[in-house]
């Protein structure tokens, strides 16, 4: 799955959900891949509103990515940086993490990743 | 016409088989009242900007409704600016989904959107609260005594029994009492899933009861519509399936979209 998925993803656990610890969840052990994806700046400037950019930071930073600014470039600022643009693209639309785990924050528990499908499947006592 | 995805890789003795339901939701989905809707909620004009909607197919099965999403989202959505993603309960349906996905858009490039992934999962459960802007869900729909639990084990595994596969389709056709216990679930987590411009369309067999089904959905408060836009296999005046499209409209006085 992409890396990009992160952003849409939180722990299962019901109780976890209010927690602002759940999201985004944070990869450990993580094995990644890289697709060949042709670069869209146009999908890249209207998705910076569709992110949140916080959470990006986190994932980006705890996957050994060049860390990221503290506010999302505008889009003005993005169309005129190609550095920017091509580090996004990477990040967003290539990386697929392959192998690993994603931890919740708050609960703790760990999501395992195989063959680039997480389970999110809970064992019953967290159900 | 729009292409049909090809399934032909898909293990039809563990995962579900597209049918008459799963070739609705594409008729529906690609109709011109659908197509209108979806783009004038989520394809940018020269008046408002539409940031990518998340697509999220829940028991994608097969694959073939996602990828048919992804494949043709310029047609279907007026943009190629989306981003999609499936969830299901069951491990051999994902790495299904995930090659009818990638096969669909090889085929139709210069018309798709983003595949994100496909996730195991039970329903909604590993997505983020308000992050779905089109929900779609062919539910395990037939009444029956007896609803199968999530096997959490089985999945894991890549040799099955004929039990286990018996099991894991039974989970994407049984729904319990009305066949209605596992769409009940997803129909109350959809307020917290969708966001302020997210829609639904979910798939309705009728010993379902769609009519009350609509006005629970209804009864969530004014800004909530549920409306029949699909419908085949007309049996003495019953329609034996159909599509409901769910979403909100901002009422009078109400500034919240």
């Amino acid at each position: 799955m992409k890396v990009l998925t992160l952003n849409f993803l939180s722990c299962a656990v019901k109780t976890c959900k209010s927690s602002s610890d759940s999201f985004p969840l944070h990869p450990k052990e993580a094995e990644l891949a890289k697709d060949d994806v042709e670069i869209n700046p146009q999908l890249l400037v209207n998705v910076l509103p569709r992110i949140d950019w916080a959470a990006l930071r986190t994932t980006s930073t705890e996957l050994g990515f060049p860390t990221l600014p503290d506010q999302p470039p505008t889009a003005e600022e993005l169309e005129a940086d190609e550095k920017m643009l091509q580090e996004l693209h990477t990040l967003l639309m290539e990386m697929q993490i392959v192998e690993g785990k994603l931890v919740c924050g708050h609960c703790g528990h760990e999501y395992a990743i195989r063959e680039g499908i997480a389970n999110f499947l809970l064992p019953s006592h967290l159900v | 016409m729009l292409p049909t995805p090809d399934t032909s890789h898909v293990p039809y003795a563990r995962v579900y088989e597209p049918a008459e339901d799963s070739f609705l939701l594409l008729d529906t989905l690609s109709a011109a009242s659908e197509t209108g809707f979806l783009a004038s909620r989520f394809s940018s004009s020269r008046t408002k900007v539409a940031p990518p909607p998340l697509v999220l197919e829940v028991g994608p099965g097969s694959g073939v409704v996602l990828a048919f999403l992804t494949a043709h989202a310029a047609t279907i959505f007026g943009t190629r600016d989306i981003l999609t993603l499936g969830v299901d309960v069951n491990r051999f349906a994902c790495v299904a989904t995930r090659l009818t996905v990638s096969k669909a858009v090889e085929e139709s490039a210069s018309t798709a959107g983003s595949f994100l992934g496909a996730v195991q999962g039970d329903l909604v459960g590993p997505v983020r609260s308000g992050a779905v802007d089109v929900l779609v869900f062919n539910p395990p729909y037939v009444p029956t005594d007896e609803l199968p639990v999530p096997p959490a084990g089985i999945a894991e595994k890549s040799k099955t029994t004929f039990e286990e596969d018996s099991h894991l389709l039974a989970l994407s056709y049984a729904g319990g009492r009305d066949g209605m216990e596992t769409t009940d679930r997803l129909i109350a987590a959809l307020p917290d899933t969708l966001s302020e411009r997210g829609c639904a369309y979910l798939l309705l067999c009728a010993g379902n009861r769609p009519e009350e089904v609509k006005q629970r959905i209804r009864d969530f408060g004014p800004q909530w519509r549920a409306e029949t836009v699909g419908t085949s296999g007309k049996t003495a005046g019953w329609e034996k399936l159909q599509i409901v499209r769910i979403w909100r409209e901002p009422v009078e006085g109400d500034t919240a979209v």
